[in-house]
């Protein structure tokens, strides 16, 4: 079973995701900020990270950072999941290695789980 | 109703009540005190010159105080309107700060409304999913309207740098049609794209794209049933032009100046439609300019709209 990190404050988020990525046959853990976020990445070591921006404690760049920094956790996909839409956002985001940056307001619920399936593939 | 007009302009009391500003942080009445100061210089000049003209130093000192005063008042209407500027980009601010912080609530909330309707926590009465339906429209009209305001605080505040580039602009049409074919065959209006080449402009994709979709939805949404859309790219000079004409309801004749202001709906479509931001129009004017372009219209209401747009080429 493939595993999953979904890094994201909101709790509401975190328990629809949690459901239908369960349903889709995926293990979710969560994070509800950057720093358990960074520090649960490098135990549990799963398959793809889902990563919103605005944080708690560590703001999502300095995670992808330091994610993209560790030799054991820098192959790991990341899907940025967030609500800045500002181009020298996105472009920070696939320059620190992002795999993907979706726009929370432009998807809706199945894209993106269209979109977690496609960066398994 | 000419008169009326300019009496209203001459009415700086009111226009700057309107501004929530003093009288005298006014511009409009500190520019009216500084025509009154001239005036009143030119014949105090006229005056001293005739009478003191044995005495030159008088007349200088009384031109210097003068012209001391009217540099302060300068000062202050510049002032003023910086305020004012300053005012109007806090407001865009806030209309951004605000949008964003809406967006993710109401994301959060769309997306448990899908899953709910998705069936995946289990089967919903046909009933129930009437009512999910009206929430999850409510709820994408609420994250649209975010968009528009939040495209519209970008342009105003000037934070939406144009990067432009050579594309074609049949291709990016085309793709815009494929996608708004099932609003369109909901509605019962057929669209066709007709162009001899593939035509490429100098512009920014992303933008463009934005202006074309809002022409395309309202092309669509204000058309009859039964009704088409035609768009048109052709040449013209060293520009491409860009047609898109509708068989819908049309712009009555004495609304057409503001179609293209922020918020303005015309009358008959806000009884066809009551829905809608009115800000489609000025977003797509203002993108099209923003690339070097031009944008018009002609309309006839009851019988349809034709919007155009122009292009540059290359650089």
């Amino acid at each position: 079973m493939k595993k999953i990190l979904f890094i994201e404050d909101e709790a509401a988020l975190q328990k629809t995701f949690k459901e239908i990525l369960t349903q889709e046959g995926f293990e979710v853990i969560s994070a509800l900020d950057g720093k358990t976020g960074l520090e649960l990445a490098e135990k549990e070591m799963p398959d793809l990270i889902l990563l919103d921006l605005i944080l708690p404690k560590m703001h999502g760049f300095e995670v992808l950072r330091k994610l993209k920094e560790k030799e054991e956790t820098k192959e790991i996909p990341v899907i940025v999941l967030t609500n800045l839409e500002r181009l020298e956002d996105v472009e920070k985001a696939i320059e620190l290695g992002a795999t993907t940056y979706l726009v929370k307001a432009h998807y809706t619920l199945e894209e993106v789980v269209e979109k977690i399936k496609k960066a398994f593939k | 109703m000419r008169w009326k007009k300019i009496l209203s302009e001459l009415n700086f009391i009111n226009r700057c009540k309107r501004y929530n500003l003093p009288l005298w942080q006014c511009p409009h009445f500190l520019f009216l005190i500084i025509g009154l100061v001239d005036i009143f210089l030119i014949f105090t000049s006229y005056a001293l010159a005739t009478r003191y003209i044995e005495d030159p130093a008088t007349a200088a000192l009384i031109v210097l105080l003068v012209a001391a005063i009217l540099f302060i008042l300068d000062f202050i209407i510049e002032k003023s309107v910086e305020n004012l500027a300053e005012a109007n980009l806090m407001k865009s601010e806030f209309i951004s700060i605000a949008s964003h912080q809406l967006r993710a609530p109401l994301s959060s909330a769309r997306w448990a409304l899908e899953l709910l309707l998705s069936g995946r926590l289990g089967k919903i009465e046909e009933k129930q999913r009437d009512y999910f339906k009206i929430l999850k429209d409510n709820l994408d009209e609420m994250l649209n309207l975010l968009s528009d305001l939040l495209i519209v605080s970008k342009i105003e505040t000037g934070r939406l740098p144009c990067e432009k580039k050579e594309f074609s602009l049949v291709k990016l049409t085309q793709k815009l049609i494929n996608e708004y074919q099932s609003l369109a065959e909901s509605l019962k209006v057929k669209v066709f794209l007709e162009s001899e080449n593939d035509f490429n402009v100098f512009a920014d994709p992303s933008q463009i794209k934005m202006a074309i979709e809002n022409l395309l939805d309202n092309a669509i949404r204000y058309t009859k049933e039964g009704g088409e859309v035609k768009i048109k790219i052709l040449q013209k000079d060293n520009q491409i032009y860009f047609e898109i004409k509708d068989t819908g309801v049309g712009i009555p004749k004495e609304e057409q100046k503001y179609i293209f202001q922020k918020f303005f709906r015309s009358s008959n479509i806000l009884q066809l439609q009551p829905k809608g931001t009115g800000l489609g129009l000025y977003i797509a004017k203002s993108l099209v300019e923003r690339s070097g372009g031009k944008i018009g219209f002609f309309s006839q209401e009851g019988k349809g709209s034709t919007f155009w747009f122009t292009l540059p080429t290359k650089k």
